[in-house]
């Protein structure tokens, strides 16, 4: 079942003086249940194709359907009813609110999805459980490490039960022991059903994925389904 | 409903996690509102205070002075000086002439007076009237024990003199004071009578009374001066009626030719409650505009404080927008936030308003009162302070764009 489809997406910035083509005609189908790695040069597109796909930001031109919903006609506050329900963000410098506990970190998504205080709780307890913080939920960001952040930022992701994870150079911020142990938890996210997005820079990263799109100058340059190394 | 309860936790969790610039912001909202609320409850203490003891005065009785109530202005203060003074006859004109009055006395005070028994002697805190035999019904101060002065007393000058009960307490601990014989200004006095008890009034006693004849009264400190009239009409219904008797005779007797003001100035109860009225108005009104521009100013200070709080957790509002926050959810955080900041200061304001203005009252004697009507009226104001001046940072945190706001460090 086809999760997202573009088609002939343009994104260009007046700058006034030039306008900066960020993405140059874009089309992409996306199926349920893949596991996907964007990689490419900076200024290839990569954080412009992101934010679109994550409906934080909308295509110049172009069509962008997200289970069958026209998204990129939407406005602001359907934006952010899409990204409530169906997109759950993993970013490289974690994005907590550093004065709340993890639980509440957590319950954040539930809470603008109009989850109920006692529902919401044993949601976000369940999910972090599920990223093995079940004894941590408590602690605040700074007393944690940059590891169980990042699982803290995966839990949060997974807490409205989205369609989709986007993750944006998830172990960017991290050493690579932690950042393998993470590309581990991405791993079992997928193998439970999950349809995960990367974007990345890093070749050992992107092998985790199933499917590597490559952009550059805008465009797709190459799209390929690869066979998995970490599959037992 | 579940959203607003999550807005508002979300407000006092960020709040408080800034508890001083919290506070500081609050310093203002809590200057405003206290000092209107104390001011007000202080204005009330005396109001419920003047009501009650004017109108066990007695709604009858009226008073004629040569000056007003109090002095409105240096300039006036002239003009009232140079009138003629007032005079026992002038009294003595009234009672033949007026037909409409109960009782017309003569009275005048003194304070600050020492009276002495034998080898004793007082502090310097008695309060002195000279008087006639109607002060007593006039003033609403009756003997208890013995007798109060009589026409005779005054007519015949007689040293007999009418004590309250601290001056037994103070001189006569253990003697039955009436007959004995005390000092007063370097003469002797008979002690004839004992007035009841007396609450106090505004903080003052009025237990500490000594009443003379006021002609005795007049040997001792002399014709010069002006006296005061103290007159009760006859019934309620002919108070007015008996004003107008009195102004026509006191200006025939001071022959004020037609059409000049009167030379005089008549009180009851009546306009001395219209007088505070009056007074009150004025001072609420300088309070409430005080108040008023605190506020404002008050409020600019949250405006502010808003202002930097949405430029500094601009990153806070890209996560929140991110993971789905809506404009509406965001509007509101910040408007609870700048709400809830000014009413905890409208809160503590009113809690020291009412703490400070009842001090003030009961450091004049006054009984306890909450004026619930301006702490409605204040904390409904406060919210709208904070409405005003939250909505602007609000609605800008509102349109922040989620991908510069993720982009700010």
């Amino acid at each position: 079942m086809t999760l997202i489809d573009i088609e002939g997406v343009k994104k260009i910035y007046d700058l006034g003086a030039e306008k900066i083509h960020a993405l140059d005609g874009v089309s992409l189908k996306i199926e349920r249940g893949e596991y996907i790695a964007i990689m490419g040069p900076s200024g290839s597109g990569k954080s412009t194709i992101m934010n679109i796909l994550g409906c934080l930001d909308t295509p110049t031109s172009g069509s962008y359907y997200f289970e069958d919903e026209e998204v990129s006609k939407m406005d602001d506050n359907q934006l952010a009813g899409i990204r409530n329900e169906k997109i759950g963000f993993v970013f490289q410098t974690f994005n907590l609110l550093p004065r709340i506990s993890s639980l509440q970190n957590v319950e954040l998504p539930l809470i603008y999805g109009g989850v109920s205080l006692e529902s919401r709780r044993e949601r976000a307890e369940l999910v972090l459980e599920r990223v093995g913080l079940g004894d941590r939920m408590n602690h605040k960001p700074n007393e944690l490490s940059g590891g169980q952040r990042q699982r803290v930022a995966i839990a949060r992701a997974l807490a409205n039960e989205p369609s989709i994870i986007l993750a944006d150079e998830p172990t960017g911020n991290l050493d690579s022991k932690t950042g393998e142990e993470i590309m581990v938890l991405f791993n079992e996210i997928h193998e439970a059903g999950n349809t995960i997005i990367l974007v990345t820079h890093e070749e050992y990263i992107a092998e985790n994925a199933h499917r590597i799109i490559r952009l550059h100058d805008g465009l797709i340059a190459s799209d390929e389904v690869v066979r998995m190394h970490t599959m037992n | 409903m579940i959203e607003y309860f999550n807005s508002f936790m979300i407000a006092v969790e960020s709040l408080s996690k800034q508890k001083l610039r919290s506070a500081l912001t609050l310093v203002g909202i809590v200057i405003g509102v206290s000092s209107i609320i104390g001011i007000m409850t202080t204005m009330e203490a005396i109001q419920t205070y003047m009501e009650n003891s004017l109108s066990v005065l007695g709604s009858t009785v009226f008073q004629v002075q040569k000056t007003p109530f109090m002095n409105v202005g240096p300039s006036d203060r002239h003009k009232y000086q140079n009138r003629k003074d007032i005079k026992i006859e002038h009294a003595d004109a009234i009672r033949d002439r007026a037909k409409k009055v109960a009782n017309v006395g003569a009275e005048d005070w003194t304070y600050g007076r020492v009276i002495r028994y034998k080898k004793k002697s007082t502090e310097p805190v008695y309060l002195v009237s000279g008087a006639t035999p109607e002060w007593s019904p006039n003033n609403g101060y009756y003997v208890d024990v013995g007798r109060f002065l009589t026409q005779l007393d005054v007519d015949y000058s007689r040293f007999v003199m009418v004590i309250g009960i601290e001056v037994v307490e103070d001189l006569f601990p253990f003697i039955y004071p009436i007959g004995e014989t005390v000092k007063f200004e370097g003469r002797n006095f008979e002690v004839v009578g004992i007035i009841e008890e007396q609450g106090s009034e505004m903080g003052q006693s009025r237990n500490n009374m000594l009443v003379i004849p006021i002609t005795v009264y007049q040997k001792i400190y002399g014709k010069e001066g002006s006296i005061n009239i103290t007159i009760s009409a006859k019934s309620s219904e002919l108070l007015n009626g008996a004003i107008d008797e009195i102004i026509t005779i006191m200006r025939a007797v001071r022959k004020v030719a037609p059409g000049e003001d009167n030379d005089f100035e008549i009180f009851n109860s009546e306009s001395l409650i219209a007088f505070w009225n009056d007074m009150s108005r004025n001072f609420k009104i300088g309070s409430i505009l005080i108040s008023f521009i605190s506020l404002m100013v008050a409020g600019i200070g949250i405006m502010n404080i808003m202002m930097v709080s949405v430029t500094e957790r601009t990153k806070e509002i890209g996560i929140r927008k991110a993971l789905g926050a809506r404009k509406k959810h965001i509007l509101t955080q910040f408007l609870i936030e700048a709400v809830l900041l000014s009413l905890t200061g409208g809160l503590i304001g009113v809690i020291l308003g009412v703490l400070l203005g009842n001090v003030v009252a009961s450091l004049m004697n006054l009984s306890i009162t909450i004026p619930w009507f301006w702490v409605v009226v204040g904390l409904i104001f406060c919210s709208l302070v904070g409405i005003a001046s939250g909505f602007w940072p609000a609605l800008k945190a509102s349109r922040l764009d989620p991908i510069e706001s993720l982009r700010f460090e």
